[in-house]
């Protein structure tokens, strides 16, 4: 296993993956980029905790991930139906425009 | 009959309780009724109580009778309780009797006034509280009529509350007397360290056994409690509500003046008259004090133009009077006075206000004139009050009352020369002054048209009232006029009478020289109030009539001294400097409020970059540390 790809690359990869991801939900003003956005965040996690668990030889990352993932499907249907939520009371996707809980 | 006490004072303050409640939805004659009828059955009851205590003489000189405990904490024990001896029973049948009269004459004067039960309720509750004050068996109770009794002042004062001119003067007499009721608060709490009780008999008693005379606490008890009677009396230097009093309907002026309230300073000293005499330096100062007064009142009244602030200069002069006869031990002579005072006192309002109300109630002695004619009753009664608070000799109550009080001031062991000067020199002054209101306002010729004619509430009380301004008098008569000793004699059995040497030619003399002098300055008056008129109205530009308007500028000196840096204070702290620390608290977390509610715009995207920002600093805090 001595060819295997270093930590650090995998590490790197999921921290570009995460600021891009997190730039995407600051950047964009359309929820469904922004909920696209958020899967790429939850994904960069997971990528940074597989690389972990396979840095040190444990299951542990791998779980873990499969957690991640449950979430992100509970996650992804709340939001989805929050999106059809707004879209009825908005008539847009544009998350700025929901902004009437301003103090 | 003795057992009969409570209800004397009872009587009025349950006329007070329910003229409170149903006032205002019964009819007018009621209300007089009920009003008047309290007070003259407490009047009669008085009188009958004083005649069965008379019987009594002199195998018991005092009767008590206690109601019920009022309070009872760790030894301190004041009862609701009356004493019933010489003194109080004088001050209790003068209260009742005289104010009986004023509220019979009031159920007339103030027939058109639209509170009409509001002031015949405190009317009731001044008289409850006087007597409760006179009739108290300790200096608690004593104090809630004192109270009482100021509290009632400025209801009354400032009765005519419309006029912010009246609000202010009853503010003043509360304000002015308060300054004096603290100073006697102050002297009971001194009493009670002392004495571990306010039982006045049972203080008098240890006083005269335990304490050495001229020790500091009997001085500083006496000097404090003088300060309360001097402004309760309002005597210099506190006498400058009086004159403002005036503000009131007159009914009040007369039982403010005659009868309650300012007597009750008088008879304070004479009720602790042990204490006092325990402490010559402060009797002295009392005896000062009324002789200063006095003069300073008499002086004030000579320029006057309101008839009723003459009289209320009058009243503070003749307060002075009786002060000057304490000062010198003479205290029966002073509640003598008292006695006569509170007769022609009332009696000169009386008549001085049924010419007010005759004539549109003009007060200016100068748009006056000529009244005699058409209100000839009211005349001779008020010439009757004038002869006798003039002194008119042989034939008046006052002439008696002031001869003895004059006397004593020269022959008893406490009197001075200059006590009798000043007292026989402001005789002289008194009956230019009020005979100068008589030969203004009753002679010469007519200026105001005289509208309504008193009709009989108002004239039985001036008829009765001015008979007692001239039979009140031979109770007491001089031995070298005769010789009659009946108010002494009853007096000494509850008071001690002041040491005299004996001599009747030397007090024939004295009472010569003042009767002389009374009928000189009736001359006098007559000379330059009645046939020099045009000359008579005082000059405003001149200096000297000027501060003797102002009641020789007191007013003036206690607005500089105490109410213009007053009035600065609160003008410069108008903010409230302590107050802006707390305003500072709420002004900053208000404005922490706007900063932090301005984070919350309510887009996602920002609270997401806040959480971004937050994360990426913790994180470099935890790296960096």
């Amino acid at each position: 296993m001595t060819d295997q790809i270093p930590a650090e690359y995998a590490l790197v990869l999921a921290a570009i993956l995460f600021a891009l991801g997190l730039a995407g939900v600051l950047v964009r003003r359309n929820i469904l980029f922004i909920l696209i956005s958020l899967e790429i965040m939850l994904n960069a996690a997971g990528l940074a905790l597989i690389a972990a668990g396979a840095r040190w030889g444990e299951p542990d990352g791998q779980i873990m991930f499969l957690l991640v993932l449950a979430t992100a499907g509970a996650e992804v249907s709340v939001g989805l139906a929050l999106v059809l939520q707004l879209y009825k009371q908005f008539r847009t996707l544009d998350i700025d425009a929901a902004s009437r809980m301003k103090g | 009959m003795l057992d009969t006490l409570w209800i004397v004072p009872a009587l009025p303050l349950a006329g007070f309780v329910f003229l409170a409640l149903a006032g205002g939805r019964i009819p007018r004659t009621v209300i007089a009724f009920i009003a008047t009828a309290t007070v003259g059955i407490s009047a009669l009851l008085a009188i009958a109580i004083g005649v069965t205590f008379l019987g009594l003489l002199p195998q018991e000189a005092s009767y008590r009778q206690v109601l019920w405990q009022w309070v009872s904490v760790a030894g301190f024990e004041p009862a609701i309780g009356f004493h019933l001896d010489a003194l109080s029973l004088v001050m209790m049948f003068v209260v009742t009797f005289v104010a009986f009269w004023i509220h019979l004459y009031s159920t007339e004067f103030m027939i058109e006034d639209e509170a009409y039960g509001r002031f015949f309720a405190y009317m009731n509750l001044f008289v409850a509280s006087m007597l409760i004050l006179v009739l108290a068996d300790n200096l608690l109770l004593l104090y809630l009529g004192w109270e009482g009794v100021g509290a009632c002042s400025y209801l009354l004062i400032g009765f005519w509350y419309h006029d912010s001119a009246n609000g202010r003067a009853a503010q003043k007499a509360f304000i002015v007397t308060r300054v004096g009721d603290t100073a006697m608060a102050i002297a009971l709490f001194l009493l009670f360290v002392n004495f571990g009780t306010l039982d006045i008999q049972a203080i008098l008693q240890q006083a005269s056994e335990s304490i050495q005379s001229g020790s500091l606490i009997a001085v500083a008890v006496t000097a404090l409690l003088l300060g309360g009677a001097v402004g309760k009396s309002a005597q210099l230097p506190l006498q400058t509500w009086l004159p403002d009093a005036m503000a009131g309907p007159t009914p009040v002026s007369a039982l403010i003046h005659a009868a309650t309230m300012v007597t009750a300073g008088v008879y304070l000293i004479a009720r602790t008259h042990t204490l006092y005499s325990l402490a010559p330096q402060v009797m002295a100062a009392v005896a000062g004090v009324g002789a200063l007064t006095l003069f300073i009142a008499g002086t004030a009244a000579l320029v006057q133009r309101d008839i009723k602030r003459v009289l209320a200069y009058s009243t503070i002069s003749q307060i002075g009077y009786m002060f000057l006869a304490l000062g010198v031990g003479a205290w029966g002579a002073a509640m003598f006075h008292f006695m006569t005072h509170a007769f022609f006192k009332a009696l000169l309002f009386l008549a001085a206000g049924a010419v007010i109300n005759a004539l549109h109630h003009e007060h200016d002695i100068f748009k006056m004139g000529g009244v005699r004619h058409k209100l000839p009753l009211v005349f001779w009664t008020f010439l009757i009050g004038s002869a006798s608070l003039a002194g008119f000799p042989l034939v008046t109550a006052g002439f008696y009352s002031k001869d003895l009080i004059l006397w004593q001031a020269w022959s008893s062991g406490q009197g001075q020369a200059w006590l009798w000067a000043i007292g026989v020199a402001t005789a002289f002054l008194t009956a230019i002054y009020i005979f100068r209101v008589v030969f203004i306002v009753f002679f010469g010729k007519e200026r105001t048209h005289v509208e309504k004619l008193p009709r009989r509430p108002m004239t039985v009380p001036l008829v009765v009232l001015a008979f007692f301004s001239i039979v009140s008098g031979f109770v007491e008569i001089p031995p070298a006029l005769g010789g009659r000793h009946l108010f002494s004699s009853f007096m000494s059995s509850a008071l001690p009478s002041a040491a005299v040497e004996e001599s009747h030619t030397t007090e024939l003399i004295f009472s010569l020289i003042a009767s002389l002098l009374a009928l000189a300055g009736i001359y006098l008056a007559h000379l330059f109030f009645r046939t020099r008129r045009e000359h008579a109205e005082p000059d405003a530009g001149k200096r000297l009539t000027r501060f003797l308007f102002g009641g020789w500028g007191f007013d003036w000196l206690y607005d500089r001294i105490f109410v213009r840096p007053f009035v600065w204070i609160a003008r410069v702290n108008r903010n409230d400097y302590i107050d802006s620390i707390y305003g500072g608290i709420a002004a900053l977390s208000r404005g922490l409020n706007t900063v932090f509610s301005s984070t919350e715009t309510g887009r996602v995207r920002l609270y997401a970059a806040g959480i971004a920002c937050g994360s990426i600093i913790l994180v470099a805090i935890a790296l960096l540390l």
